[in-house]
């Protein structure tokens, strides 16, 4: 694993680069592709990055720890965000939040046992009118309730088995 | 483009979604704003948007084409950053332009872009708006395939590029100096102004920089068509045009609904909306999302016409239009806990009044949530906010403030029946 000399990233690289007038501004999208790569913000990416934006680590890993879409240790395969801000506790976010905890038994940013879900809830993502909404790896669910969400939940857990059994 | 009734949601007018260049061009009548702008000198563009009286829309209100003026002609780099943050709490309305009119900004962002004389244009966008920047990304292609973008654009002489860049999860980054360090790889923490963006040394990458949100400039291409006479038509005297009016909570119809500046909220929230969920009253709104003073829904309020001055006479503000209902089921003690856990955990920790004051308030609001507090706890969060408001970096902090001191002066009651253990059912428990 790796995200020099991957092929796969090669061209997203050059037109991150390609955008800016200085290296340093592509450490937000690199970080992404190191977060693809790895699963989650580790060290070998933060090493990469750094190296490709030609900056300190520790400054790309500081850049990491500032924002919350960088994931500074591993998630499950999904990894759903529940919006619980105002709006969307106004038309019963909360509830949802706390009963989709108690439906994959995991606490606040915990990840269930199969690997496969990770829950917490988060700020307003600006889809109020939606609500209860999630983001789920970086795509919207919205307008959702614990119906259609136990549905999707097994429709996954039916496809890690079917995984597991071929 | 006159006799249709949306400015900016033209999609409405048509029916579908404007997504395709050429649909854009055919249907709303696309680009010609900026096809007319190429061929006028610099400085009439800046004057028409001016005269126009359009506001920006992210939050201030600031005159767009004053700000455009501020931009000193004869540096050989300037820039254009596009505010598609939004962050705030309740608002959402960019990210539907971006998603069903996108061709309109980029349009709306060029003509800036040539009037100031920039050399690039970036998007920044929530990181969470991942699929939307992926989709303006073919738009952005699109357009200079058909030589919107690029070189010598339409054979004006004039050269420009346009590019999406992804936060990643930050609210401060709305702010428009944290937003320029955020893109700059740096830490997304405001800076010390002045120096101001639009000035040499204080915008992106030390050049002069326009910032403007998502809105403003989608509002931009209409007036290059129609002018600016034709824009002061419509809205209030200070409040030139419409609004994208952002209504979530406890309403029927939530939504997005453009509407002139002098629509009432009772217009809105009533005729448009449909009023509260059967069986409720009206009691309270937040009319610029978790940010904004707090206001009792009462007759008074309802008649008040959606303008920026109109707003500030019943001290509060319009902002970014971002109207957040409560209704007689709500306690207003907990909607201040909501909100001040939101500022607690987007204050970027630069300044310390700041940090320390919305960790301080949320602790407190927590007691108070939990039955075990009094009123001196009231008296004391109230004090802390008032000290916080006017001294932190950046507005961040009166953002902060301004939840806890209008909750309190509209509803002490309710943050007096909370603390003492006397109420605890609440909406979404
Ligand atoms: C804490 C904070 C958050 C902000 N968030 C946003 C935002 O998400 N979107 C936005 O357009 N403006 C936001 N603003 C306002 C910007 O700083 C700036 O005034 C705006 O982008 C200017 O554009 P306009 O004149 O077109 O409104 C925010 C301001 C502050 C202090
Ligand atoms: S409050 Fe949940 S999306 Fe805005």
């Amino acid at each position: 694993m790796a995200v020099i000399g991957n092929k796969k990233y090669s061209k997203q690289i050059e037109h991150h680069f390609s955008k800016y007038p200085d290296k340093r501004s592509a450490v937000m999208p690199l970080l992404y592709i190191a977060q693809e790569e790895y699963g989650w913000v580790n060290d070998d990416g933060i090493q990469e990055v750094a190296e490709l934006c030609e900056l300190d680590p520790t400054h790309v890993k500081s850049i990491a720890g500032f924002y919350t879409m960088y994931s500074e240790k591993s998630k499950g395969k999904y990894w759903l965000q529940v919006c619980t801000d105002l709006s969307c506790a106004l038309r019963g976010a909360d509830e949802f939040h706390k009963d989709l905890k108690a439906y994959l038994e995991v606490e606040e940013g915990g990840t269930t046992d199969d690997d496969l879900f990770t829950v917490e809830h988060v700020m307003c993502l600006a889809a109020c009118d939606n609500a209860p909404m999630l983001q789920c790896n970086f795509h919207y669910m919205e307008n959702l309730d614990m119906e259609k969400m136990k549905a999707w939940v097994e429709e996954k857990r039916a496809e890690l088995q079917k995984e597991l059994d071929a | 483009m006159a006799d249709s009734k949306h400015i900016v949601l033209r999609h409405l007018d048509i029916g579908k979604p404007i997504i395709k260049l050429k649909d854009y061009e055919k249907r709303a009548g696309g680009y010609d704003g900026f096809k007319k702008a190429v061929k006028m000198e610099k400085s009439a563009v800046i004057d028409e948007v001016k005269a126009s009286g359009l506001r920006g829309r992210g939050g201030a209100g600031f005159p767009a084409g004053v700000k455009w003026s501020f931009i000193p002609q004869n540096e050989p780099i300037k820039y254009v950053t596009v505010n598609a943050d939004e962050s705030e709490t309740g608002t959402f309305k960019d990210r539907l332009i971006m998603e069903q009119n996108p061709h309109q900004l980029i349009e709306g962002a060029l003509t800036c872009a040539y009037a100031i004389g920039a050399k690039a244009v970036y998007i920044y966008l929530r990181g969470e708006f991942w699929d939307v920047a992926h989709m303006l990304d073919e738009r952005i292609e699109e357009a200079r395939k058909a030589g919107y973008i690029g070189e010598n654009i339409l054979g004006s002489g004039f050269s420009c590029e346009v590019y999406t860049h992804l936060g990643a999860g930050a609210y401060i980054c709305g702010e428009e100096s944290a937003l320029l360090n955020s893109l700059e790889g740096k830490l997304g923490q405001p800076r010390v102004r002045p120096p101001f963006p639009a000035q040499k040394g204080g915008g992106l990458y030390g050049e002069a920089t326009v910032v403007n949100n998502v809105e403003t400039l989608a509002n931009v291409p209409w007036i290059m068509v129609n002018g600016a006479d034709e824009y002061k038509k419509i809205g209030t005297e200070q409040s030139a045009g419409t609004k994208l009016y952002c209504v979530s909570g406890n309403i029927q119809k939530p939504g997005v609904y453009e509407l002139p500046f002098d629509t009432t909220f009772r217009e809105l929230l009533e005729t448009v909306c449909g009023g509260p969920p059967e069986g409720r009253s009206f009691k309270a709104l937040l009319p610029s999302g978790g940010s904004g003073p707090i206001v009792p829904l009462t007759d008074e309020v309802l008649d008040t016409r959606m303008s920026y001055e109109d707003c500030a006479a019943i001290d509060t503000i319009i902002g970014s239009a971002s109207l957040i209902v409560m209704d007689d089921s709500v306690n207003i003690a907990w909607v201040a806990s909501k909100v001040i856990k939101f500022f607690a955990h987007e204050s970027c920790g630069k300044c310390t009044p700041c940090r320390e004051g919305t960790y301080w308030l949320d602790k407190v609001l927590d007691r108070i949530m939990a039955g075990q507090a009094t009123a001196k706890d009231i008296e004391r969060i109230d004090d802390v906010a008032k000290n916080m408001a006017g001294i932190t970096l950046c507005a961040l902090g009166d953002f902060a403030a301004n939840p806890i001191i209008h909750t309190i002066k509209h509803f002490k009651e309710d943050f007096l029946a909370m603390a003492e253990g006397k109420e605890l059912a609440q909406a979404g428990d």
